[in-house]
């Protein structure tokens, strides 16, 4: 297997695009991946298509508007890892030595419907009737499973969103840039307990594109290429309850166990995470998840300021996070987690989702993250989880 | 068992005429669900893997633990168990009343179920995880052509 680098990245921002079309959106980020990697489609070998809604054709459509080479087009779905999917198959396409430079682009338009719009017949329909199916439901259960196992607080959890709409302050491409301090995101109304509004993603539009290409060639195109230090996708193993309340925490340990040993890396080494918060309880389980605290620590971690952006809690949000603090707490991990804002604030077009987060460790590694740049920072990963059940953790090294 | 939803009166042949004059059903929301003469007798069925023990809701054929044709054993489940984790439901899909508290419980003698805990106030503090409760039935909805859906719920214990 050969060395792979990025060369080229681009995000449109995450928003809401009546007047356009997904296809639109994804040519444009392609184009602009294409000028940032100093390419035209003339270089571009392979397309890696992930939208969810468009399972059929996705990619020859955005070839409509961004290129007609009659390169071969692979389209994937893969639940909401569906654009982190088609960047790994774009990965093993240069890996494997059968190209030398490709492009995954993710993309979707899901409008104003939400995950509410479609639930069959309502004769028929189980949701609701038999218990809830719908996302908020799962990772409310999932949170509540970690307030069983650890007593875990709503508090604790509403500081994710603290985190995340703060850092996306910094972020011109996130689809809201609003803070929200602690009481705020407590009292905003119930979605799905413990997840209030201000902490679940919003649905939205948008794409993103990354351009890949064999290390030994990088740099013709590029001074600097970000190697793809491990490219990893699990799916739930079986677990007890997996099939009642899917298991988002197994394949998760399992990615991550194999992304470490394929990079090289421990939590410890890593300067920065864009993690799947799609509510505010999943991104607290990942921390454990992923390794950058001990089981049960979560709400400490984050109440240490460790994953904040600069290791610390800003001065205007001590007070509202002190009695949560535990002083005796040493966090293992530096990693700062969502600098971008996270979906919570950057927003969750789904098939765009995976190649977004990718892009946005480049943009830093590549001290390109403006406001938001976490200062030196060397290692980063980029992790999304789809239901039922896929797992997808890219290391990403300067 | 009866099948979930489909059309149980087309068996043998579809004759428009016939079908369309079929009495209306009742029938369970899901495939889990056994119903009986009455409610009281309705239970939930599950099934044990043969070869490696693993005890399933619902009717299996195969199995994603141990990756086997089973054979599988056809069970009744109990009807009693406790709640594993639970969340309060305020934002709902339009034809549900919101709030209300979906749970998991995990069934007494194997089997975990997603549900509905009615009887109590959709309040966090209400609910207790590794609270008893039992199981009930009722007809939720009915369809155009007359079938009504029975599913089951659970209350305290």
């Amino acid at each position: 297997m050969r060395e792979v680098a990025i060369v080229g990245v681009s995000m449109v921002k995450f928003g809401r695009y009546a007047d356009r079309d997904f296809s639109q959106l994804a040519a444009q980020s392609g184009l602009e991946a294409l000028k940032d990697a100093g390419m035209t489609m003339k270089n571009i070998e392979a397309l890696y298509s992930g939208n969810l809604y468009q399972t059929s054709g996705s990619g020859q459509r955005i070839l409509q508007q961004m290129g007609q080479t009659g390169i071969p087009v692979v389209n994937v779905a893969n639940a909401c890892a569906t654009g982190s999917t088609a960047f790994r198959e774009a990965y093993f396409a240069i890996a494997s030595g059968a190209y030398d430079v490709v492009m995954a682009v993710g993309s979707e338009q899901m409008g104003k419907q939400g995950l509410l719009g479609s639930r069959g017949d309502p004769a028929t329909s189980l949701e609701g009737r038999v218990g809830s199916y719908m996302m908020p439901a799962v990772f409310g259960m999932a949170g509540m499973e970690h307030a069983r196992a650890y007593g875990t607080q709503q508090e604790h959890f509403a500081m994710a969103s603290v985190k995340n709409h703060w850092h996306s302050t910094g972020n011109p491409l996130a689809q809201y840039q609003k803070e929200s301090p602690l009481d705020e995101v407590m009292n905003a109304r119930v979605i799905a307990y413990p997840n209030t509004l201000l902490m679940c993603c919003p649905t939205g539009d948008g794409a993103a594109a990354a351009i890949l290409c064999s290390m030994d060639k990088a740099r013709q195109f590029t001074t600097q290429p970000i190697k793809v230090a491990a490219s990893v996708l699990t799916s739930d193993p079986y677990t007890d309850r997996d099939q009642t309340l899917p298991d988002i925490n197994t394949l998760t340990r399992n990615a991550a166990k194999i992304a470490y040993e394929t990079a090289g890396i421990g939590p410890e080494d890593l300067d920065q995470v864009e993690l799947h918060d799609c509510f505010a309880t999943a991104e607290l389980l990942h921390y454990e998840n992923l390794g950058l605290c001990e089981d049960g620590m979560a709400g400490k971690h984050i109440a240490s300021g460790a994953p904040w952006l600069g290791n610390k809690i800003p001065t205007k949000y001590e007070e509202d996070i002190a009695p949560f603090v535990d002083k005796t707490y040493k966090p293992k991990t530096k990693a700062v987690v969502n600098a971008s804002g996270g979906l919570l604030s950057k927003g969750h077009p789904l098939g765009a989702t995976g190649v977004a987060n990718i892009a946005e460790i480049v943009f830093h590694l590549r001290g390109q993250a403006g406001q938001r740049q976490v200062e030196g920072s060397k290692i980063g990963m980029a992790h999304v989880i789809g239901l039922c059940s896929a797992c997808t953790l890219n290391v990403l090294q300067k | 068992m009866r099948p979930a939803r489909g059309a149980a009166h087309l068996k043998g042949g579809f004759r428009l005429a016939e079908a369309t004059a079929a009495a209306p059903e009742v029938r369970p929301l899901v495939p889990h669900l056994t119903l009986g003469e009455t409610r009281d007798q309705d239970y939930l069925n599950g099934s044990i893997c043969k070869n490696c023990n693993t005890k399933y809701v619902g009717p299996r054929l195969f199995c994603g633990k141990c990756s086997s044709a089973g054979p599988f054993e056809t069970v009744r489940l109990a009807s009693t168990g406790e709640v594993h984790v639970f969340t309060i439901i305020h934002q709902a899909t339009p034809y549900v009343q919101a709030p209300y508290i979906a749970a998991i419980i995990d069934l007494d003698g194997g089997g975990s179920v997603n549900t509905n805990i009615v009887g109590i106030e959709p309040k966090p503090e209400n609910v207790k995880f590794g609270m008893k409760v039992k199981m009930f039935t009722e007809k939720v909805s009915e369809d155009k052509e007359g079938n009504s859906y029975v599913a089951y719920r659970f209350t305290p214990a």
